[in-house]
């Protein structure tokens, strides 16, 4: 039978299991939306910007293990995705991004709305590709799944010309794509898995780092174990906390500048470094001649080229992450390395991360999320608010965290929890965010709204960009330069000095949400806390922001400063 | 810093060598010259690509490479028994009858045939390894400088038998 492009681009999504699609319309897509129209078995989101839209699908994916699906418009739709893009691939999130793009026959003639979308988000994607012909669309949105979520998952683009959309061709969709370029699944070297477990089996004071590639490949239960029957202390990237629960006795902390104490020492005086799907991104490696001096370091990792490109490393592995460590646990033994093991734990307890402030804090919010949110979905901004809440959260099987940890990207927490919301209906879902970035994507309060979302929305409002003030603070002399949020044109050019006088808040949180149709409140009084936040857990249609009102200049401590070794940290503010 | 040279056999499809060269640009990787061509297989496209690296960063790059989708393979050439030529045009303008003289002695030396003349010029045709065409170009600025004019093609390269 022939069909239309558009009808097969919704064929396409039901073989491909999709049940929910993030888009917004435009002309160059109108035809997928009216094929989507009344289909009863695929959602259509509509967010309110397209940066929006790709940050929720982003959540949808991570939270959920599935493909996320973004569908939008030529040229504005498509470049509004870049941020997006990028954010999800650096944090290997499977997304499949459809663009609508004008005519074949009109490419390259700056038509209305035509920008080369493969071409701009090449370097920032897994693989980028415009359907030139009706007959190739089928095996290319096969191919756009298939590489989105195998091996190390990232994001794939696929430009639509409008003709292809509305040209009649074969319904048929095939079962499987081969690509003799692309093969995702290597599996682990025996003798190299053989050759690692020797080496920890011969440590004195072995450890274990574990990344972000721990949990996409929900090896978590696994890496426990392994932690367990060995007794080797755990380590954690952000990307890669929650993988052993947070609470575990053989849990050190997060390695890294705003890493714990016990974790970066633990790295710092090993022998034998056992990492597991990190790519020792330099905010953990402190300055990299120091980095695990002295130590072996055996690295797992899906993707060769992670691999001793910043750390050199002794016994290279590239497999997935559960793979290996399935072989590993086989092998696996208790080790002699009670001493160590006791010297880590004593670390860990004579220097917690703790805020000791009274008044409203992050970490007596954070905290209190922790006793609240049981078993839930936290997403954060970027920044300080990132920062604590990697810090205090205490994460796990039941309580996970999604952050862009690769790209950092301010805007990202409340679209993204929307996403999480809509894939996990029945679970609860917080974010964690800052006045500055809810501002980068406050627009999508309406979408959690309308879609009846309730999603508990915590800003911490301090009136700064406050993780920048605070290098500035540290390393910049106090030059407050573009990151108060409270500067209005009567201040002074330059301001370092916060106090009662500064001008009001712009806008209030409170109405902000209020006119959106969700629940403000604001808290000022540490008391509130917990009443405010069981308060919003309890809401089951609407959304609630809570403005958290905490001190201007409130530091992320511990900080490895800029160029130091990772155990040259200063552990207190003023220190 | 050493020279190194790769082979890499790519999709025959549209964007697959802007993919390839952005990755160099954007990763800040040294590129000196790339050639490509379809293959027997006109499905594929056989690149070769000459540049200059520390082991570390030309570890990275045949990884970087080998992620692409669209790369079917790629082949460390620099210490392997290859055969490779560049093919270079080089047109001299300008010249006096004594000039003409020197130019074919030169390209007999050389084995650099002079495949055009008139009046004016002659237009002399060298396949060679890159540093003999190099030499070739030395010597032509030498007697020649601003009368010469020189298209090189970038080397290809094939293993020994």
């Amino acid at each position: 039978m022939k069909i239309t492009g558009a009808d097969l681009f919704v064929k396409a999504l039901r073989k491909e299991q999709v049940d929910t699609v993030f888009a917004y319309p435009g002309g160059q897509a109108i035809d997928l939306f009216n094929a989507l129209y009344g289909v009863e078995d695929i959602r259509v989101i509509l967010p309110r910007h397209e940066q929006g839209l790709i940050h929720a699908a982003d959540g949808y994916a991570r939270s959920t293990g599935r493909v996320g699906v973004c569908l939008v418009t030529s040229g504005p739709g498509a470049t509004n995705l870049v941020t997006g893009i990028a954010t999800a691939n650096y944090d290997s999130v499977p997304l499949v991004c459809f663009t609508g793009q004008v005519l074949t026959g009109l490419i390259g003639n700056d038509a209305f709305q035509e920008v080369d979308i493969v071409g701009i988000t090449r370097s920032i994607c897994k693989y980028a590709v415009t359907v030139r012909k009706r007959e190739n669309l089928a095996a290319t949105i096969k191919k756009a799944f298939y590489i989105a979520r195998s091996g190390k998952p990232g994001v794939v683009v696929v430009d639509l010309p409008k003709d292809i959309q509305r040209e009649l061709g074969s319904d048929a969709y095939p079962d499987s794509v081969e690509i003799r370029g692309y093969n995702p699944c290597v599996p682990a070297h025996a003798g190299q898995l053989k050759k690692a477990m020797e080496l920890l089996k011969n440590a004195m004071r072995p450890v274990f780092l574990v990344g972000g590639g721990v949990n996409i490949s929900r090896a978590g239960t696994e890496m426990q174990k392994l932690a367990e029957i060995t007794g080797v202390p755990v380590v954690t990237t952000i990307m890669g906390k929650g993988a052993v629960p947070a609470s575990h006795k053989l849990y050190a902390g997060n390695i890294g500048i705003h890493g714990s104490y016990a974790a970066n020492m633990a790295i710092s005086r090993c022998d034998v470094l056992f990492s597991v799907g990190t790519r020792f991104n330099d905010r953990i490696t402190g300055k990299t001649g120091q980095f695990a001096k002295g130590a072996s370091i055996i690295h797992i990792d899906i993707d060769a080229a992670s691999i001793s490109r910043n750390i050199a490393v002794d016994v290279p592995i590239v497999a997935d992450a559960k793979t290996a460590i399935a072989a590993l646990l086989e092998m696996a033994e208790p080790l002699e390395i009670k001493e160590w093991r006791e010297q880590v734990a004593a670390w860990k307890k004579k220097y917690p991360i703790t805020m000791k402030k009274e008044g409203v804090t992050p970490e007596k919010i954070i905290r209190s999320i922790n006793r609240i949110f049981e078993r839930a979905f936290i997403t954060t901004d970027v920044g300080q608010n990132q920062l604590w809440a990697t810090q205090f959260l205490d994460l796990g099987e039941e309580r996970r965290m999604l952050t862009s940890g690769g790209l950092g990207t301010m805007g990202y927490g409340l679209p993204a929890a929307i996403g999480t919301k809509i894939g996990n209906p029945e679970t609860d879902v917080a974010v964690i965010t800052g006045d500055g970035g809810m501002q980068m994507n406050s627009q999508e309060l309406a979408t959690a709204v309308i879609y009846e979302l309730p999603v508990t929305v915590c800003i911490l409002n301090n009136g700064y960009l406050g993780n920048v003030r605070q290098w500035q603070e540290m390393f910049f002399d106090r030059r407050y330069s573009s990151t108060c949020m409270r500067w209005r044109k009567s201040c002074d050019t330059a301001c370092n000095k916060p106090g009662e006088d500064c001008p009001a808040y712009t806008p209030d949180f409170v109405k902000l949400a209020e006119s959106y149709g969700a629940k403000g409140v604001r808290v000022t009084d540490e008391k509130e806390i917990d009443r405010v936040l069981k308060e919003a857990k309890s809401r089951r249609k609407v959304p609630t922001v809570i403005e958290f009102i905490i001190d201007r200049e409130e530091n992320v401590m511990p900080i490895v400063p800029p160029g130091n070794a990772l155990e040259d940290m200063i552990l207190e503010a003023g220190e | 810093m050493k020279k190194r040279w790769l082979c890499l056999f790519v999709e025959n499809e549209v964007g697959v060598l802007a993919g390839i060269t952005g990755l160099f640009s954007g990763k800040f990787y040294n590129l000196e010259s790339l050639t490509v061509g379809v293959t027997e297989d006109k499905s594929i496209s056989r690149i070769t690509i000459g540049l200059t690296g520390d082991d570390r960063t030309f570890e990275q790059v045949k990884k970087q490479l080998n992620r692409c989708v669209e790369v079917i393979k790629v082949i460390d050439y620099t210490d392997t028994a290859v055969f490779r030529k560049e093919l270079m045009f080089v047109r001299i303008r300008g010249c006096s009858e004594k000039d003409r003289e020197e130019i074919f002695r030169i390209a007999q030396v050389f084995d650099a045939p002079v495949v055009d003349c008139n009046r004016n010029g002659l237009l002399m045709e060298s396949v060679k390894e890159e540093r003999d065409n190099d030499r070739l170009i030395a010597l032509l600025e030498k007697h020649y400088v601003n009368h010469i004019e020189v298209v090189r093609g970038g080397s290809v390269a094939v293993e020994a038998l």
